[in-house]
């Protein structure tokens, strides 16, 4: 077993009110549904290197004019931002968004199955004016773009 | 399938399929303070979302709180006929879920 792998067990099992951490831990779930187990690190990670590197397993991104992203550079209310990522790179593995001043700032990460065209559209909250950045993964490696977006309402509450 | 939260849609054209869904979900932070009360509302989001067709999955995401309360979602996969099925399924924080079937048109 890897050491990722222990770190989602230990933190499966120490989420106590979990129904997924007690069973866990119980060893009572076989282990193909705990690797399917939510990235809780990632999600709850507050800097933008340490989401990425618990989410995507790097933070070193490769800016790339061939991912494109398409959101509302002022958009009124930051609690509904529209987001769509788009790419041309072959190979996509995966697609996440971040919002860098989010009080967490992975918002989602979407795993393509082999039939998926390499394009999301997601609505995002972006607490205060910052960057979005979208992350695709292609060939094992990290490519970019960000966007910075000025929002007059703030999103997360 | 009826589904209580989940509005499904896909529509096939030049061999290819775009799923739009819309999910009606809080998508609570728990960083929020209820007005009255002044109380933290607490968390309550999907964290994981999947799409599949013929049996295989198309799409499957992990989200966290910050992505929008009621999440629109669309993307595009290759394939798929008017008549066929896709499905699609969320689970949430507080160990809620659900799932819904759409015949593509």
């Amino acid at each position: 077993m890897n050491t990722n792998m222990k770190r989602r067990l230990f933190l499966k099992a120490s989420v106590a009110a979990g129904t997924v951490g007690m069973a866990a831990s119980a060893g009572l779930l076989m282990p193909r549904t705990v690797l399917a187990a939510w990235n809780e690190a990632a999600f709850k990670a507050d800097t933008l290197a340490a989401a990425l590197k618990e989410g995507l397993g790097s933070d070193a991104l490769t800016e790339s004019a061939e991912v494109l992203m398409e959101v509302p550079p002022n958009p009124e209310n930051g609690a509904v931002v529209p987001v769509a990522v788009s790419t041309t790179l072959a190979g996509v593995q995966s697609i996440a968004i971040l919002v860098e001043k989010n009080p967490s700032p992975l918002c989602g990460v979407f795993t393509l199955g082999k039939r998926m065209k390499p394009n999301v559209s997601i609505r995002v909250k972006v607490s205060e004016s910052a960057d979005i950045i979208a992350v695709v993964k292609a060939g094992d490696k990290l490519y970019s773009t960000r966007t910075p977006v000025k929002v007059t309402i703030g999103g997360c509450g | 399938m009826a589904s209580k939260s989940i509005k499904l849609k896909a529509k096939a054209e030049n061999g290819e399929t775009t799923v739009k869904a819309l999910i009606k979900h809080p998508m609570e932070t728990g960083r929020r303070k209820d007005k009255e009360s002044g109380q933290l509302v607490p968390s309550q989001y999907i964290q994981e979302v999947s799409c599949s067709y013929q049996g295989e999955p198309v799409m499957t995401a992990e989200w966290g709180p910050t992505i929008s309360m009621n999440p629109f979602l669309s993307f595009t996969f290759t394939g798929g006929a008017a008549g066929e099925e896709i499905e699609m399924s969320w689970k949430d924080n507080t160990g809620d879920s659900d799932s819904a079937s759409a015949t593509i048109t």
